[in-house]
């Protein structure tokens, strides 16, 4: 049977990659203040998710990917009007 | 290690592809109906593709040892010309006894439109009508989780439905419990930037396990991949998985879905 890796083990093999994407995140941010209309960007919904997505990755919660993709789903209505049969 | 790609759409990639694929050991796949890229303008032009499906594809894929399938639907970016929708629904049955057709799909939802449920509902009707197998589309990005529950909520209306033999495809971190605590089959569809990635793939197979689950590229005129899956076989022997666990889910799993179909028949590769 093979092993699973350990936490050590994983985080050796991710460091380098997760420090890129982060640094990548913060480059990009960096890139969005400096051109010209970045108030207009601030206040655009898509960078509030943005906001909220990197608020939940500190929390310490085991499921901050499934809560990352609700922040940026539409809301479900359970109400919503089913189909019927054909009239 | 043999594996199956349940999910591609061979008639948007080059022979090259079939090749490459077979040398990674592919040894079937499966070709749901999709959109072209552009609206289709009548029947007639479904009733080809159906043909392309049915008669050439299954051709140029053996022709590099790979056994094809597809699914027949009008997809859901089609489904608000009700009108077409329905010749389409009504032309299927012409195509059921090909030997190569799993079933009906990939139906679902797009933008979650009213007319989109109403053709699912009616794809869906078919189906149960014909006791054919159901593959479903999720719909992509912010409208997959409000698509997803739709698609359960319709699912779970009617009674006559079976969820082992139904797929709920393209599921990801926020939907893939939707699709399990039902008893329905589902798919995950590495695919670059929209949907999941090999590596997201294994998590939440660490996380919800590998049974009625398998993977898949969804390749098609888009940028994709059309060998996601090794990818995928890749990264979870990384993480020390075993053999058989990687098997399951890209051998075994989707063979298990596909022979609920009474015309399926797959040769083993000896
Ligand atoms: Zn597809």
């Amino acid at each position: 049977m093979s092993e699973p890796l350990t936490a050590d083990q994983i985080f050796d093999r991710v460091f380098l990659e997760t420090r890129a994407k982060l640094l990548a995140v913060a480059a990009t941010l960096d890139r969005l203040d400096r051109a010209e209309g970045t108030d207009r960007v601030r206040n655009d919904f898509r960078m509030e998710q943005l906001r909220k997505s990197i608020d939940i990755i500190q929390n310490s919660s085991n499921d901050r990917a499934e809560q990352l993709q609700i922040v940026f789903s539409d809301p479900y209505d359970e109400q919503w009007k089913r189909p019927g049969l054909r009239t | 290690m043999y594996y199956i790609d349940p999910h591609i759409h061979m008639v948007s990639r080059v022979t090259d592809d079939y090749e490459r694929m077979a040398r990674m050991g592919c040894v079937a796949m499966s070709e749901p109906a999709f959109w072209a890229g552009f609206d289709r303008g009548s029947v007639d032009g479904f009733r080809d593709y159906f043909r392309q499906l049915t008669e050439v594809e299954p051709k140029r894929a053996a022709a590099v040892g790979i056994q094809h399938f597809t699914w027949l639907c009008i997809n859901a970016k089609e489904a608000e010309n009700v009108e077409l929708s329905r010749e389409v629904i009504a032309m299927i049955p012409e195509f059921l006894d090909s030997p190569n057709v799993l079933g009906i799909g990939e139906i679902g939802l797009n933008k979650n439109t009213k007319n989109e449920a109403q053709i699912f509902w009616e794809h869906m009707e078919l189906a149960l009508k014909t006791e054919e197998l159901i593959l479903i589309h999720t719909p992509h990005l912010q409208d997959k989780y409000k698509g997803t529950r739709m698609i359960v909520d319709m699912l779970l209306d009617d009674p006559r439905i079976k969820p082992e033999r139904t797929l709920i495809d393209h599921v990801e971190e926020h939907t893939v419990k939707l699709a399990k605590e039902h008893g329905f089959w589902c798919a995950m569809t590495l695919y670059p930037i929209t949907k999941c990635t090999p590596s997201r793939a294994a998590d939440i197979i660490e996380m919800y396990g590998d049974d009625r689950i398998m993977v898949n590229s969804a390749g098609d005129w888009g940028p994709s991949e059309p060998l996601a899956v090794p990818d995928f076989v890749q990264e979870m022997r990384r993480r020390g998985h075993s053999e058989k666990k990687i098997s399951k889910i890209v051998y075994e799993n989707p063979l298990e879905f596909f022979s609920q179909c009474k015309r399926f028949e797959f040769k083993a590769p000896e």
